[in-house]
């Protein structure tokens, strides 16, 4: 089995596409909280390629683009953002808590809580349709979570069609994950029976073979399979996040955090400075890493992927789909009253 | 008196406990960052940062304050203690009594809670009242930046397991954070008098279970916390134009009560509504009427509250989270007059 270079570009670009139409939203105030956004459509895109109608996903809070790349429509999912009670869920789940029953997709803003749920779905695929699968989608944040771990166990121990995708992009929120993490991922997942493998998530090809790999498992009733797809973070744990804000606006994150840095460094007793000093570096080291892995995102997998067709393919996949998503969006703003050409 | 924000009384006072008490330390997700300055001012043995592991760390809390510290345990927001409950519900709360009075917790949960931001009901609950039902546990809630201090100071120095929840609309830091996230196309309800205020230096202790009378007027006893608290003083100014003058208590812990204040508040008025942003049903306000029943008291009643899951939408949100509106509407309707 080999590969559709354009299906794959297809449902990459349209979750692309999706992501930078929300940011605009969000940045216009019309989407409200927290937004996660993500440069995870190369895992997304590579794992949900697999899936057919009867297969479940469980998510986590960074959720659209696997619904996208999965082909929902766009109209509803965008009313969603929006608030509108036409959207996918009313306008009451938003972005973190996206339902599609239709999909057998669930999503959650609770860190760990897809692995679980992953679980309850693979448990129902084996009861009620045999050859069905489960794909459980996380990070490696929620890889430490109690609930995630005793999952992987379950799992083993029943032999469950699920596929669990570790998305790793070396942040748990602002903490960094190699901080707090005992030993290997890889490993970890292997101590329990479970066959893993590791791959570079910007590349929608490697994953994609990595998911025909555990999805094939998976359907041939031989239990679960861990996949670790490796994927930089451009945006922070959502937009906005004051870490990154550092690098976007430095004078005034500067002005903002420095004095009561400063006062803290300097307060009673203040013999104690010298100890103090290291703490703050502790501190600038943590913002330098962040700023350092800002350049990885050279590896953008939407431009990895683009060198897997032809010039002429990928403009017309691209504006298709940019198409596509306008339209989605302008309609979805003209539903929801707050303007567009419709207006 | 200083004046500073809701969120700089908090570590005001916990920097306060920590330089006089050793035993004090702090951990959980992104602390180092999240209080940065304390971990300046601390180091990494007593500000810690922990993994997306709640059910571990608040455990880990646990039995820390058992062997002696008197850790303040970060939940980053109340509505993922589910992850960890078993800590707090069948430990936490049950070795005083199990021990035979023998050994006590002296544990801080510290979590933010509350919306109006958008964010939906996984992370915008209060969850108090849920919290409040665990014999073993008290649970403040405070309204202002002296309060926050004061009750941050009394929770360090508590024998045993305390919550203490910073509304999220009141902790400028958690709000830029969560809702506003940089930018200025998006705008919140704020109440100016709980963000930011005077504190005494050093904070004086709040005693746990003790209510505040924020207002005083004989007609209707309006009960609340948090940031509620601020709709019903707002409510209660309006309600001078009906002719209703409006007592307002501020609870500050929503366990234990502050019977006393309760009661002699409610038998007054005879009308007593209670303000509530945490969920309706089998929770806070009914324990309020559960009080004024035990103690013979008779009195009109009325609640404002959530009866359901907080929704996303901003609209949908406001018209489930208590506002002036219907805080007045309901006052109203208790005192007889057309809404």
């Amino acid at each position: 089995m080999k590969p559709d270079p354009e299906d794959l570009y297809r449902r990459m670009a349209r979750a692309r596409f999706c992501e930078e139409a929300l940011a605009d939203l969000w940045e216009r105030g019309l989407i409200s909280g927290e937004m996660h956004l993500v440069v995870e459509e190369a895992v997304a895109a590579g794992v949900v390629a697999h899936l057919v109608e009867g297969d479940a996903m469980a998510l986590d809070h960074r959720s659209t683009p696997p619904l996208v790349a999965r082909g929902i429509d766009l109209l509803p999912l965008f009313l969603e953002m929006l608030g509108h009670e036409d959207g996918l869920c009313g306008g009451r789940g938003g972005h973190m808590h996206l339902f599609c029953r239709e999909l057998l997709s669930a999503s959650s803003g609770i860190v760990g809580s897809s692995a679980p749920l992953g679980a309850g779905f693979a448990v129902a695929a084996q009861y009620l349709k045999a050859g069905r699968v489960a794909v459980s989608f996380f990070g490696e944040g929620a890889f430490n979570q109690g609930m995630l771990l005793e999952t992987l166990n379950l799992a083993a121990a029943w032999r469950l069609p699920l596929v669990l995708v570790c998305k790793d992009n070396r942040w748990a929120i602002t903490t960094r994950s190699r901080s707090v993490t005992g030993g290997n991922l890889l490993r970890r997942a292997r101590s329990f029976g479970i066959p893993a493998r590791r791959v570079d998530g910007t590349r929608v090809d490697k994953v994609w073979e990595a998911a025909a790999w555990a999805v094939g498992r998976a359907r041939a009733g031989r239990g679960p399979s861990f996949i670790l797809a490796s994927c930089p973070r451009m945006e922070g744990h959502f937009l906005g996040d004051p870490l990154l804000r550092v690098f976007r606006e430095p004078l005034r994150q500067t002005m903002e955090i420095g004095p009561p840095l400063m006062r803290a460094l300097l307060s009673k007793p203040v013999s104690a400075a010298a100890h103090r000093l290291p703490r703050l570096g502790a501190i600038g080291r943590t913002l330098t890493v962040l700023g350092a892995e800002r350049c990885l995102l050279k590896k953008d997998p939407l431009r990895r992927s683009a060198s897997l067709l032809g010039e002429e393919a990928r403009r017309r996949i691209e504006e298709e789909a940019r198409r596509e998503v306008q339209e989605a969006v302008e309609r979805a703003l003209w539903e929801a009253g707050r303007g567009g050409p419709h207006a | 008196m200083p004046e500073m924000t809701f969120a700089q009384a908090i570590d005001f006072a916990l920097g306060m406990a920590m330089e006089r008490d050793e035993r004090v330390i702090t951990f959980g997700e992104d602390v180092t960052m999240l209080r940065r300055e304390l971990f300046v001012r601390f180091g990494p043995k007593r500000v810690r940062q922990a993994p997306i592991s709640e059910a571990a760390f608040l455990a880990a809390g646990v039995g820390a304050a058992m062997a002696g510290l008197r850790p303040v345990v970060e939940i980053m927001m109340v509505d993922f203690i589910a992850v960890a409950f078993d800590a707090l519900l069948n430990q936490a709360t049950k070795i005083r009594a199990f021990s035979g009075g023998k050994w006590n917790v002296p544990l801080v949960v510290r979590a933010s809670c509350g919306g109006g931001y958008g964010d939906a009901g996984q992370h915008e609950q209060c969850l108090w009242g849920l919290l409040s039902g665990m014999p073993g546990i008290a649970v403040v809630v405070p309204s202002n930046p002296a309060d926050a201090a004061g009750l941050m100071l009394s929770a360090v120095e508590s024998e045993d397991p305390v919550v203490f929840l910073e509304h999220k609309l009141l902790s400028d830091y958690w709000l830029d954070y969560l809702g506003a996230g940089g930018r200025s196309t998006v705008c919140f309800d704020v109440p100016a008098a709980g963000a930011r205020g005077e504190v005494p230096s050093p904070p004086l202790p709040v005693p746990i279970g003790k209510a505040r009378k924020a207002r005083d007027g004989g007609d209707i006893s309006i009960l609340s916390l948090g940031v509620s608290l601020h709709r019903c003083l707002e409510a209660a100014d309006i309600l001078e134009d009906n002719g209703i003058k409006a007592d307002v208590v501020d609870l500050r812990s929503a366990c234990p009560l502050d019977r006393e204040l309760i009661l002699s508040s409610a038998a007054r008025a005879g009308r007593v509504l209670v303000v509530d942003e945490d969920y309706l049903g089998y929770g806070l306000s009914g324990e309020v009427a559960a009080v004024l029943a035990e103690a013979g008291i008779k009195a009109d009643f009325a609640r404002v509250g959530p009866w359901e899951v907080i929704p996303y939408a901003r609209r949908l949100e406001d018209e489930v989270l208590p506002d002036v509106r219907r805080i007045r509407e309901a006052a109203l309707r208790l005192c007889g007059h057309d809404a």
